[in-house]
């Protein structure tokens, strides 16, 4: 029961949730930089929302799956294919074993999350599957794949063995979930909450910082993204002593070009903090690449907060109502 | 941004984010601020509240990380009627851990050795750190393995201390240059700062010694070797006790 790794694509790692509660030790949090898209694909599958997947960047792997299984893909769209047809996201689908997977670039967003029904079997090491690539622990190896990697998956709770395959490799329901609500499209509006040192910057920096667009440098990665507009001054250039930070902080070194810290991030950080992005936005950045630009939003806490909550309440919707229709489909 | 002095324990409570928040017992590196938020970081972990994730000290400052929708569950658990945001929530319930802490209580420090080959191959950078303080390398290496530091806080890098207590006599600032790589174990000197790299990274540290001993354990809990509050000592150890630690310690 395996995906076998043809070709790994430009970074391709397992990826989970993240590490939860070792921050103190300096244990980077890792996990999904879209934790929504992945947590679809879960529901897609039958898993639990939090079960590991392959997070896809841009250029995707070419995989040969070994058994049949049931799949899903969300989160940006890299082309996906199955023995050169095209494959639909957000979906679940059901693969033949002997079929090629494929990405063929991508078209929209920037990570692709790939969930099998069952899970991956790779142990946990800190309560998590996640790949923390710079200390390589996690995941698969503790690195990003590599062609020839086999990554054996756990029995799914349904038993595909006697599925037929009329046309072709795979099969799907009609029914998906609307990525419209996960995906937004036109220019990423990102908002945030004031941050902790927000009143240590000019007036006029902090205008800019809502009035003109920021553009994703090419150093960005799973880390933090490295945004470059009008730069950003302080009233007074103080020294701050080292404190947590946290996925979304948006630090400004004294170049004055911000730096979202993301999934990878370090676990406390010296820069002041102008800004730091709400939780329900984290995953529209993820999905934004490298060259295109952001537009910044400030919300007050409460809004914040309201939001998290409406997304939590949408995705537990959604839970159910796969659920429902899943069964539904599988047993046919 | 909502921020509240409270009467007992000076202190200020602040969010970071919609998902964390800082209380912030001081401005400088000192012992009585370290001493109150290992204070309430204790409290914390003896009695996590239903939401609690973890906490995370710094210098001047603790940050405590929580679950807003198990915060929110819970607090409509409870009254079913009127809810508050889960950050006023969390600020209660941190008020009100605030009213216990008892700031006459003595810290219990624990004391680690690392084992550190000074010079040579071990530490590029020892003879820098000489000149520059108008040294010799063993009167660096003697001032260095003579001191006591306080871990303040974790990391940078998993394991990673940020220890305090170097002494003026061979303080260095970073090199111009920071080094490409920089291998797990090396211990360095970067200004008023001393500090060993768990893992190999880049770095700009001024590199004096290695030690053969690991303090990043991944498969251990907790991960870290030390942890906050720790008293660390370095204690000078020969090339061939180097040799013999690296093997029984096995391959770093």
């Amino acid at each position: 029961m395996s995906l076998r790794v043809i070709k790994p694509g430009l970074l391709t790692s397992i990826q989970d949730l993240g590490r939860k509660g070792f921050k103190q030790h300096g244990v980077i949090v890792s996990g999904a930089m879209d934790a929504h898209s992945l947590r679809i694909a879960n529901m897609l599958v039958g898993n639990e929302e939090g079960e590991a997947a392959l997070e896809i960047t841009l250029m995707g792997p070419t995989i040969k799956v070994e058994k049949n299984c049931l799949i899903s893909i969300t989160g940006g769209n890299l082309s996906p294919t199955l023995d050169n047809k095209v494959v639909p996201m957000w979906k679940p689908i059901l693969v033949k074993n002997g079929s090629i997977l494929r990405f063929e670039g991508c078209k929209s967003g920037c990570r692709a999350y790939l969930t099998v029904a069952g899970g991956f079997a790779i142990p946990e090491i800190m309560e998590s599957k996640s790949t923390y690539l710079r200390a390589g622990i996690g995941g698969y190896m503790g690195r990003a794949l590599k062609a020839g990697d086999v990554l054996e998956f756990n029995e799914p709770s349904k038993n595909l063995d006697d599925r037929t395959f009329f046309k072709g490799s795979f099969s799907f329901p009609k029914w998906f979930v609307n990525e419209k609500e996960f995906m937004p499209g036109g220019k990423p509006h990102i908002r945030f909450i004031d941050g902790s040192q927000y009143e240590y910057f000019t007036d006029s920096s902090k205008d800019s910082f809502v009035e003109r667009l920021f553009k994703v440098s090419n150093q960005s990665d799973r880390m933090g993204y490295r945004i470059s507009g009008p730069a950003l001054k302080l009233k007074d250039n103080g020294e701050l002593l080292s404190e947590a930070v946290t996925n979304g902080s948006v630090q400004v070194p004294p170049d004055g070009n911000p730096i979202i810290l993301l999934s990878d991030s370090q676990t406390t950080g010296g820069y002041p903090k102008i800004a730091q992005v709400i939780t329900a936005d984290l995953p529209i950045i993820a999905q934004v690449k490298p060259g295109e630009s952001i537009q910044f939003l400030r919300v007050n806490l409460k809004e914040a907060e309201r939001l998290f909550l409406q997304k939590e309440r949408q995705l537990n919707e959604l839970k159910v109502s796969i659920s429902l229709a899943l069964k539904k489909w599988l047993d046919i | 941004m909502p921020e509240k002095l409270l009467k007992k324990t000076a202190c200020t409570l602040s969010p970071l984010g919609d998902s964390a928040i800082v209380i912030t017992f001081g401005n400088g590196m000192e012992y009585s601020v370290h001493k109150k938020i290992k204070l309430l970081k204790d409290l914390l972990e003896d009695e996590p509240f239903a939401g609690f994730i973890e906490c995370v000290p710094a210098y001047t400052n603790l940050t405590v990380f929580y679950d807003p929708l198990v915060i929110y569950k819970e607090q409509n658990k409870s009254n079913g009627n009127e809810t508050t945001s889960p950050f006023e929530m969390v600020r209660s319930i941190l008020e009100m851990k605030l009213q216990d802490l008892k700031e006459d209580k003595k810290l219990i420090h624990r004391t680690v050795t690392i084992p550190v080959c000074y010079g040579n191959e071990y530490g590029p950078d020892l003879e820098y750190v000489a000149r520059y303080n108008d040294l010799t390398t063993d009167e660096v290496i003697h001032i260095h393995s003579i001191g006591e530091y306080l871990a303040y806080m974790i990391g940078f890098a998993p394991g990673f201390p940020f220890l305090g207590g170097l002494s003026e006599n061979i303080a260095t600032p970073r090199r111009s240059s920071p080094r490409m790589t920089i291998p797990a174990g090396a211990v360095g000197i970067a200004g008023m700062q001393t500090g060993v790299y768990p893992i190999s990274t880049p770095g700009g540290w001024q590199l004096i010694g290695q030690t053969p001993t690991k303090l990043f354990l991944p498969n251990v809990n907790p991960p870290s070797l030390l942890q906050a509050g720790d008293i660390v000592k370095f204690h000078p150890i020969t090339d061939q006790e180097y040799k013999e630690m690296i093997l029984k310690e096995g391959v770093q």
